[in-house]
């Protein structure tokens, strides 16, 4: 099973708390800019939740 | 004349061992996959084969002049291969976590059997020869000898995908986030630059099933890693470690049990992707027969 390694959205109520941390932007470009960097800081896969939040997924085995 | 009638043991030994020998080089080539490694690899291969072949050589003299006992050393040969079996296994197992993609541990587990089951071929093949050279001329082992070569060649190859699939090429999209090869969804990738390579370098391809059988043989994980695997080796992976996205991977259509293929090879070339694949080997392990199985189609099970 995977988990959940961080969260990147700029809009803070879509997101409650359960043990990955939040990163809240404040703009679009700062969103995406903040997901890449995390993608390759943690070497986990970066989802787009098709609701304006980005999920970092760690699958290591 | 009489030198070989009074040392037919030793002959039919010497024979045997030979042709044990020839059938274990026969049957070991290096090909693109690099294995075994290059050069220790083989020499370990080679050198357990030589000892294979001198244990099935050895064993039909002890048996001629009924030293029955002496015939447990063969069960201790075959304890011996399967610890060496159990090593192979994990040493490919060790350093599958070092590779971009890696093998699986079917594909692990089918290479380790292969190399079990082929020194027990070069046993088969030395006690034949020394057999029919001992107990009727030495000519006759070497009739029997080249007959033994011949069935160890058929065990050699496998069945690659060809046989039980069709293979095309398919239409990469894009869609946002979502990646689809046809109308087969793939992965979610969210990031704009991992999306924008996949559009560049990223492949699709679609196999499909040419019936029952082959569908279940195909939804096998460790087969289907296998064909990744493979591909991987000879198109080359445009990854990275850091980069997470940009993993091969391969999903079913559950409703028709078709099997669509993405990865990012070096060599973007289509048709070539379509004769690789082609030629991925069927694993063993992953065979199922599920039109073989004796169950009534209808009444009372």
């Amino acid at each position: 099973m995977s988990r959940i390694v961080a969260v990147v959205t700029t809009d803070r109520d879509k997101v409650a708390g359960g043990g990955a941390p939040i990163f809240i932007a404040s703009s679009e470009e700062e969103k995406k800019k903040v997901a890449f960097l995390l993608e390759k800081i943690m070497d986990a896969a970066v989802h787009d939740l098709h609701n304006g939040q980005y999920i970092l997924v760690d699958r290591s085995d | 004349m009489d030198w070989i009638v009074t040392h037919r043991y030793t002959i039919g030994i010497m024979i045997g061992a030979v042709f044990g020998i020839m059938a274990r080089m026969f049957m070991l080539r290096t090909d693109y996959r690099q294995y075994p490694t290059y050069p220790h690899g083989r020499i370990i291969h080679l050198s357990l084969g030589v000892i294979a072949a001198g244990l099935g050589a050895l064993a039909v003299p002890s048996l001629l002049e009924k030293e029955y006992t002496a015939v447990t050393f063969l069960s201790l040969a075959a304890q011996q291969f399967r610890d060496v079996r159990n090593m192979e296994r994990q040493t490919l197992s060790n350093i599958d976590s070092m590779e971009l993609v890696p093998r699986g541990a079917t594909y692990i587990e089918g290479i380790a059997m292969v190399f079990e089951g082929r020194n027990y071929l070069v046993i088969f093949t030395a006690f034949m020869t020394s057999l029919f050279s001992i107990v009727f001329a030495w000519y006759w082992g070497v009739v029997a000898g080249i007959a033994s070569l011949l069935v160890s060649n058929y065990f050699k190859s496998g069945k690659s995908i060809s046989a039980i699939a069709d293979v095309t090429n398919a239409r990469l999209r894009i869609d946002g986030p979502d990646l689809f090869v046809d109308d087969i969804y793939i992965m979610n990738v969210g990031l704009e630059e991992s999306q924008k390579i996949m559009e560049e370098h990223g492949l699709g391809l679609i196999v499909t099933p040419k019936n029952k059988n082959s569908r279940v043989t195909l939804a096998n994980i460790g087969q289907r890693q296998a064909i990744l695997h493979d591909m991987s080796t000879v198109l080359g992976i445009y990854r990275d470690t850091g980069e997470p996205s940009l993993i091969p991977l391969s999903k079913l259509d559950l409703n028709d049990g078709r099997l669509a293929v993405f990865l990012l090879p070096q060599e973007k070339d289509p048709s070539l992707a379509r004769q690789v694949l082609l030629r991925v080997p069927i694993l063993e392990s992953a065979v199922r027969m599920p039109s073989e199985a004796h169950v009534r189609a209808s009444g009372p099970l």
